[in-house]
């Protein structure tokens, strides 16, 4: 490997390139993306810094596979349209992906000079790929295969249903997409604010696939408009990725109160329906002073620092463990901090108390103390007694998670699901208990991040591939 | 984006919109729903199907004018589209042998209602229809119901036609019957299926409502349809619409559905010229 080079610490440069950032006290303010991307000349200096390993290991810890180093050396060299180019091969999302993935568990904390902690940011360098490509105004396509008369459906227009359908569409199929809101995107559009993966970005790829030839039907629930079973009738294969979209409550007293949300519906009344705008768009939303995030992933992180950006004078994050257990991206914690959002560790809701119209006022909570660590590896949240106290409040958003979206499981017989509710499928193929359809992303995993779900789907492109040829 | 083949109002702040949704015309059954979406702007809003014809593909709403996305969409024409028009959504009402079926109906559960009557007519059911309404102008499609039902009873606010007073005078309807319904099915406002509820629980007659909460997705989403039937929380949109009426927690729902009144009258005062004409809701002229 590059053990030799990495003695040389001389010559390493450990110092990873910063990406300007908007500053805290004015993004706060405002809905435009909070990091502003590489120029060229920073871009190039991070590529630099790159040892080119001969035996590259960020390349294990991409779920797509893409090849690293040599995007990078196209960067180094400044051939871009190349390195684009390089990363196209594997990635249909790469602009998406260079903002929303957990590049620190995965690429990033493979890198040789991740044990130094000067890791080479190819989240960074992938963005400004995707971002410089779009900016020339025109994209280069890449061929397509021999038309093969086979037709696939794929169901849902999030990470995975994109990328199912960008493989088999150069693969020579027929694909069509069909997806219940009326915007397509999934979660990158109703979901993940405007802030951190800009609304245009998505509408950006998804236009691509549609290049490509793919046919995209919006306003279409499969499951209601018509079955799977009907869309086996026309298609030879069906995917289904519909990710998971069902809200957990908590099941305490009071979360039917006014002012108590998911953060299904505060993100969605935001973002897909662009309530931000509002009035001028027309999906209302109320201007609250005071709003309280339940949860600490990368969801909570969205929702406090929407209402941050809403006007919200005091805005906190309550999670029943303490920092070092929030699932949130460090970078998504680190911004909510100082863009001045308050955290409420070690602490759990017990009760919502409401006003005499129905409004949330103000929550009791418990303290928190942690214990030995539970299934999931980390140290159970014990209540402690007699701890209770009243946190005041205008909204609360409940961000701790979804299950999968039962409508297309529970109108189609045959195909199993776990006790989650998840889809039963192969994690090698995405192959479900039904014959001729396929599932891949959080409707198989349980909700977990975009690049999964695209690696879930091309895997599942891969085997569908391989069945449409073979009939 | 699907046409618009006939919009007008019906009565007053009532209108009747027909659209072409051949996939939706195909698949729709009493009881059920779908979202519609004026325009690019537009907000999603909940709509019961009134009827529909699968051989021209259209379906048929009966929709009120009560907020800024209503009102955007009464005022389009036909050969007009609107952005959004998916579903169907929601559950079917169980189309079966009941007996007597009491259909109660108001606003636009008056046509909401009427696939439900027509269908649990089909099933060999004798049909009483109640209309309620502020006044008989307000009532619309009784040819529709004339041929369907055995009895029609009105109760009107003013008193202009049957019964004077409001949801509260159905019991004087029911005792007047040989028998009591074996089931009532109620279609419209809030207070409507709230009231007739109440009343019915002491009858011990079994209710059904159709629920029109919030809605964004419509497909167990968002969960801003969350309502408490029996002690438990469930979604409006994939667990009913429809749900049993003595279960259902009506002050908080009252309260959930109410929770935008303030942001929905803003585009009526933001549309009105600024004036002392008009001071506490009241015409001061």
């Amino acid at each position: 490997m590059s053990e030799e080079k990495i003695e040389k610490t001389s010559k390493i440069d450990l110092d990873r390139t910063e990406m300007p950032k908007q500053p805290p006290e004015i993004r706060r303010h405002n809905f435009n993306e909070v990091a502003l991307g590489y120029t060229e000349e920073l871009a190039i200096k991070e590529a630099k810094r790159c040892l080119q390993c001969k035996k590259p290991r960020c390349k294990t810890g991409c779920p797509v596979e893409i090849d690293i180093p040599d995007f990078i050396a196209c960067i180094v060299k400044g051939d871009f349209s190349a390195g684009i180019k390089k990363i196209k091969e594997k990635n249909c999302l790469p602009a998406v992906c260079g903002r929303v993935c957990p590049q620190e568990t995965q690429c990033e904390s493979k890198c040789i000079l991740a044990s130094k902690k000067g890791e080479i940011a190819i989240g960074r360098l992938e963005r400004f790929l995707a971002d410089w490509e779009a900016a020339q105004g025109k994209i280069d396509l890449p061929k397509k295969a021999k038309p093969t008369g086979k037709k696939v459906a794929v169901v849902g227009s999030g990470p995975a249903g994109i990328t199912v359908a960008g493989d088999l569409i150069l693969l020579g199929h027929e694909v069509t997409i069909f997806e219940a809101l009326h915007r397509p995107g999934g979660v990158l559009t109703y979901g993940i604010p405007e802030f951190r993966l800009p609304k245009a970005i998505v509408a950006r790829e998804v236009e691509y696939i549609k290049m490509l030839g793919v046919n995209v039907i919006t306003d279409f629930v499969v499951g209601k408009t018509r079955s799977v079973d009907e869309l086996l009738e026309e298609f030879d294969a069906v995917f289904i990725g519909t990710g998971a979209g069902l809200p957990w409550f908590m099941n305490i007293p009071g979360e039917n109160l006014n002012g108590v949300y998911s953060a299904n519906e505060y993100l969605t009344r935001m973002n897909l329906m662009q309530g931000y705008r509002f009035p001028a768009s027309s999906t209302p939303v109320k201007k609250h002073t005071r709003v309280a995030v339940v949860g600490g992933g990368n969801v909570a992180m969205d929702a406090a620092r929407t209402a941050l950006r809403m006007g919200a004078s005091e805005v906190r994050i309550i999670y029943r463990r303490s920092h070092a257990e929030l699932p949130a991206r460090l970078e998504e914690s680190e911004n909510a901090e100082e863009e001045g959002v308050i955290f409420n560790m070690l602490t759990l809701p017990i009760r919502y108390i409401g006003d005499e119209n129905g409004w949330i006022k103000e929550i009791e909570c418990i303290k928190m103390e942690l214990g030995e660590p539970d299934a999931s590896g980390r140290r159970r949240p014990i209540e402690i007694p007699n701890s209770n106290f009243i946190i005041p409040t205008d909204a609360v958003v409940c961000a701790i998670g979804n299950s999968p979206n039962p409508l297309v499981p529970s109108t189609t017989p045959g195909l199993d699901t776990t006790r989650h509710g998840t889809l039963v499928a192969d994690p090698e193929t995405g192959k479900t208990t039904r014959d001729r359809v396929w599932a891949g992303g959080d409707i198989v995993t349980g909700a977990a991040t975009v690049i999964l779900a695209m690696g879930a789907g091309r895997k599942a492109a891969r085997s569908i591939h391989e069945y449409l040829m073979g009939k | 984006m699907n046409k618009i083949l006939e919009l007008r109002m019906i009565v007053p702040n009532m209108h009747l919109i027909k659209i072409e949704a051949p996939d939706i015309s195909k698949k729709v059954k009493p009881g059920q729903f779908v979202i519609v979406r004026p325009d690019e702007e537009g907000e999603r809003i909940p709509l019961s199907v009134a009827d529909w014809d699968q051989e021209s593909g259209t379906i048929t709403i009966i929709f009120m004018e009560v907020g800024a996305s209503t009102s955007r969409l009464a005022s389009l024409k036909p050969n007009d589209y609107v952005a959004t028009c998916v579903g169907p959504l929601g559950n079917a009402t169980e189309i079966k042998y009941y007996g007597t079926v009491m259909c109660v109906a108001g606003c636009y559960g008056i046509g909401s209602i009427y696939p439900v009557a027509k269908a649990l007519k089909g099933e060999g059911n004798k049909i009483i229809t109640v209309f309620e309404a502020r006044s008989s102008y307000l009532i619309y499609w009784l040819d529709r119901f004339v041929g369907l039902s055995e009895k029609i009873f009105t109760i009107t606010r003013d008193g202009s036609s049957g019964y004077k007073g409001h949801v509260k005078r159905l019991p004087d309807i029911i005792h007047g019957l040989s028998q009591l319904p074996d089931i009532i099915i109620v279609n419209g406002c809030t207070y409507l299926m709230a009231q007739t509820s109440n009343i019915t629980k002491d009858l011990n007659i079994p209710t059904i409502v159709n629920l029109n909460p919030i809605m964004i997705d419509g497909t167990g989403m968002c969960g801003v349809c969350r309502v408490t039937v029996a002690g438990k929380m469930k979604f409006a949109c994939v667990d009913g619409p429809e749900f049993n009426g003595h279960e259902v927690d009506w002050k908080e729902f009252l309260a959930r559905r109410k929770a935008y009144m303030e942001e929905e009258t803003l585009f009526f005062r933001r549309s009105e010229p600024e004036s002392k004409l008009h001071k506490e809701g009241k015409c001061q002229v």
